[in-house]
C-alpha cells in the first residue's frame, strides 16, 4: 500500500513536550507561527524577541534566532535588533500583560515609529504564569485572584482593545484580531500572520495579530469550558476582525 | 590626527563614531544633549541608526537589542535617566551582551539640578541593577580623556560581552577644549561571528537569554561572569602625580581629579608633599596601586563631588593599612582649586 503523508509537523517545532497547561492555545499559536514562518520562507533569517510570562520559553519550541527581552520590552528590544540588522525578519510574540500593561509605552511608540517588525500578541486576559491576577484585559465581571468578586469597571476600568488602539496609529499597516479556538478561526489567523509578516516584508511598517487565548488553569475552567468561553464571552468583548489592512493589493 | 575644539559630549559623540559605532538610541535630558543631536546629524551618513526612543527605558532595550545582533551601539543619558536603565543593564550583564552607556551626571537623588555632580559613583560602580553583576566603569577627566575613554569602551564591550558605562559629569560635559581625533578604528566584522544573532541560516539557532531556571545553570552562569570580571582586571587604569614623594596622596576621579591637580600644583609650590592618585577605571578599581603606595607609608585623603563614595572602595582596597580620610564637595556648584586647599592641608597637618 502505497504510503502519503497526512501531516507534517513544521521542522522548525521542537518535538518535545511544552510547558503549557492542557488547553492553552500558546501551543497552536507557536505552531501556526512556526508552521508560517516556514512557508513564508522566513524561518532562517528569523529573530524572535521573546517576552516575560508564559510565552517566554517560546525559544524552547520555536527554533529559530531568539533573543530574551525585559518585561513589556519586546518592542524595543525588536527596534534595536531591525535597526542594527534590517535584513533578519524580526517579531516579537508577547502576553497581554507584557504587552498591554507594564509594555504599553513600547506598543505604543514601536508601532507609531512605524517600525518594521511584526508582533504576535496573545491575549488571555489574565497574568497566567503569577497565577491567574487581573490583566489590563480582564473582562468586566471577570473574576481573578486580583478581582475576587470580578473586575469591576469603577475601580478597576475595562478592557484594553488592542488591535483596535493599534490599528489607530499611522506607522501600523497591518492589525487584526483573531482566535485559535475552532478551525475556522485558525484559517483565518493564518491569513492575518501572513499580511502582518507581508507589511514588514514590504518594509512599510509594523504589523499587529491579536489572538485570544485560553487558559483553563486560571480561569478555573476545563479545556472545554475555557474553550466555550472563548467563542463567547470573549469574542463578545474583543470581537475579531481586521482593523486595517494596508498590504499593497488592500490599498 | 586631526585637532578639533569640541564640547565634551561631541567628544563622546564622535569617539563612539571613530570606535565604529553605528546605532545610537536615546532621550533628551541635561546635561548630554550635544550627544544625541550630534548622533542625529551625524549617523543616518554613513549609513547607522538613530532612534530618538520614548523613554531611556525603551533607549537601552533597543541597545540590548542592537548588541545582540554584534553591532557596535550606544546610548547616553543623565542620572535619573541613567536610574530608568538599570533594569536593561542587568539583564545585559545576565545575557553576556556588549554596549556601552554613556552617563553625564548630574546633582541628585531625585530630580536634584542639572550641575555637576558625582553621586552616582555607588550606582555605577556597585551596580544598579539588580543581581550578582559587575559593568566596567570609566571616568574621564578631559575632553580628549572623554574621546579616548568612549573608544575604548566600545573595544572592553566587546572583548568582555559586557556593559560598559563612561561616566562623567556636566563639566566634562559640556566643557569645550581642544583634541586629538584618532584613526577611525573598523571593528572585525566577525569579533561577534561566534555568538549573535542574524537568523539561524544553515546553523543551529541561537537563544540569548537571561533566564536560567534548570537546577545549577543560574549558579554556573555566575561564576562564568565572575571569571570574566577576574580577567577585566587587567583593564585596570589609573594616573599618579607626584606620588613618588607625597606624604599625603589625595585621591579623586573624573573632573574632580582635574581640579584636584591643580590644587596639588600650587600647594607643592608652598612646598606640601602632596601628590594625587586619579582612579581612570572606576571599576576594575586601582586597588593595587593603593596598596602599594600605602606600603610606602602614605597617608590618603579622598576627595569626591558628593559626600563620600568612592572613598569606601578606597579604604577598602587600604585595608587598614593606611587611613584615608574624606573631603565631600557638594553638588549644585562648581568647585574651583582654591576650594580643595583647605581640606588638603587641614589632612597633612593632621598626623604627621
Amino acid at each position: 500500500m502505497e504510503e502519503v503523508l497526512a501531516y507534517k509537523s513544521p521542522d522548525i517545532l521542537a518535538d518535545t513536550p511544552t510547558h503549557f497547561c492542557p488547553g492553552c492555545h500558546h501551543g497552536i499559536v507557536h505552531k501556526l507561527l512556526a508552521s508560517c514562518l516556514e512557508e513564508a520562507g522566513l524561518a532562517r533569517r528569523s529573530i524572535c524577541v521573546a517576552a516575560i510570562g508564559c510565552c517566554a520559553f517560546i525559544y524552547n519550541y520555536v527554533l529559530v534566532d531568539s533573543l530574551e527581552a525585559p518585561h513589556g520590552r519586546a518592542p524595543a528590544v525588536a527596534t534595536g535588533v531591525k535597526r542594527s540588522h534590517p535584513d533578519s525578519f524580526v517579531f516579537a510574540y508577547q502576553g497581554d500583560g507584557d504587552l498591554a500593561s507594564i509594555g504599553l509605552a513600547e506598543i505604543m511608540h514601536a508601532a507609531n515609529r512605524g517600525e518594521r517588525i511584526s508582533v504576535i500578541y496573545v491575549n488571555n486576559t489574565v497574568y497566567g504564569m503569577t497565577g491567574g491576577q487581573m490583566a489590563p484585559t480582564t473582562m468586566v465581571g471577570q473574576k481573578t485572584t486580583t478581582t475576587p468578586g470580578g473586575r469591576q469597571a469603577q475601580t478597576d476600568g475595562y478592557p484594553m482593545q488592542m488591535a483596535e488602539i493599534m490599528a489607530g496609529l499611522r506607522g501600523v499597516r497591518f492589525a487584526a484580531r483573531v482566535a485559535v479556538n475552532n478551525i475556522k478561526n485558525l484559517k483565518k489567523a493564518r491569513k492575518a500572520l501572513f499580511k502582518a509578516f507581508e507589511v514588514q516584508q514590504q518594509g512599510i511598517g509594523l504589523g499587529f495579530v491579536e489572538f485570544l487565548a485560553a487558559c483553563p488553569t486560571n480561569w478555573r475552567m476545563s479545556p472545554v469550558e475555557a474553550n466555550a468561553r472563548v467563542a463567547g464571552d470573549m469574542i463578545h468583548c474583543f470581537p475579531l476582525g481586521v482593523f486595517k489592512d494596508e498590504t499593497p493589493e488592500e490599498r | 590626527m586631526s585637532r578639533i575644539f569640541v564640547k565634551g559630549n561631541e567628544a563622546i559623540a564622535r569617539g563612539a563614531l571613530d570606535a565604529g559605532c553605528r546605532c545610537y538610541f536615546g532621550y533628551p535630558i541635561t546635561p548630554q544633549n550635544e550627544i544625541p543631536e550630534y548622533m542625529s546629524r551625524v549617523l543616518p551618513g554613513i549609513g547607522g541608526q538613530f532612534v530618538q526612543a520614548e523613554s531611556e527605558i525603551a533607549a537601552v532595550n533597543m541597545l540590548l537589542g542592537a548588541g545582540a545582533c554584534g553591532v557596535r551601539a550606544m546610548t547616553s543619558s543623565s542620572s535619573p535617566g541613567i536610574s530608568l536603565k538599570q533594569e536593561a543593564i542587568s539583564y545585559m550583564a545576565g545575557s553576556d551582551l556588549p554596549g556601552v552607556i554613556v552617563n553625564i551626571s548630574r546633582g541628585g537623588p531625585g530630580l536634584g539640578d542639572i550641575g555637576p555632580s558625582q553621586g552616582d559613583y555607588f550606582q555605577a560602580v556597585k551596580g544598579g541593577g539588580h543581581g550578582d553583576y559587575r559593568q566596567l566603569v570609566l571616568a574621564p577627566a578631559s575632553v580628549q580623556e572623554a574621546y579616548d575613554l568612549t573608544m575604548l569602551a566600545f573595544e572592553l564591550a566587546f572583548a568582555y560581552r559586557n556593559p560598559v558605562m563612561v561616566l562623567g559629569d556636566a563639566i566634562i560635559g559640556q566643557m569645550m577644549e581642544p583634541i586629538s581625533q584618532r584613526e577611525p578604528v573598523h571593528p572585525d566584522p566577525d569579533e561577534s561571528g561566534s555568538w549573535r544573532l542574524e537568523g539561524s541560516g544553515e546553523r543551529k539557532p541561537r537563544v540569548i537569554k537571561s533566564l536560567r531556571l534548570a537546577e545549577g545553570s543560574l549558579g554556573d552562569h555566575n561564576l562564568h561572569l565572575q571569571e570574566k570580571y577576574e580577567k577585566a582586571r587587567r583593564e585596570c587604569r589609573h594616573e599618579e602625580f607626584l606620588t613618588q614623594d607625597a606624604e599625603l596622596v589625595v585621591v579623586a576621579f573624573g573632573s574632580i581629579g582635574r581640579i584636584v591637580k591643580s590644587t596639588i600644583r600650587r600647594l607643592r609650590q608652598e612646598g606640601y608633599r602632596v601628590g594625587l592618585l586619579r582612579p581612570v577605571s572606576l571599576y576594575p578599581f586601582p586597588s593595587s596601586a593603593l596598596q602599594e603606595l600605602a606600603g610606602q607609608g602614605r597617608r590618603f585623603l579622598t576627595i569626591e563631588h558628593n559626600l563620600g563614595q568612592m572613598v569606601e572602595d578606597v579604604r577598602l582596597a587600604l585595608c587598614g593599612q593606611a587611613r584615608c580620610g574624606v573631603y565631600g564637595h557638594l553638588p549644585g556648584n562648581l568647585p574651583t582649586p582654591d576650594d580643595f586647599e583647605e581640606p588638603i592641608v587641614k589632612a597633612m597637618k593632621e598626623r604627621k
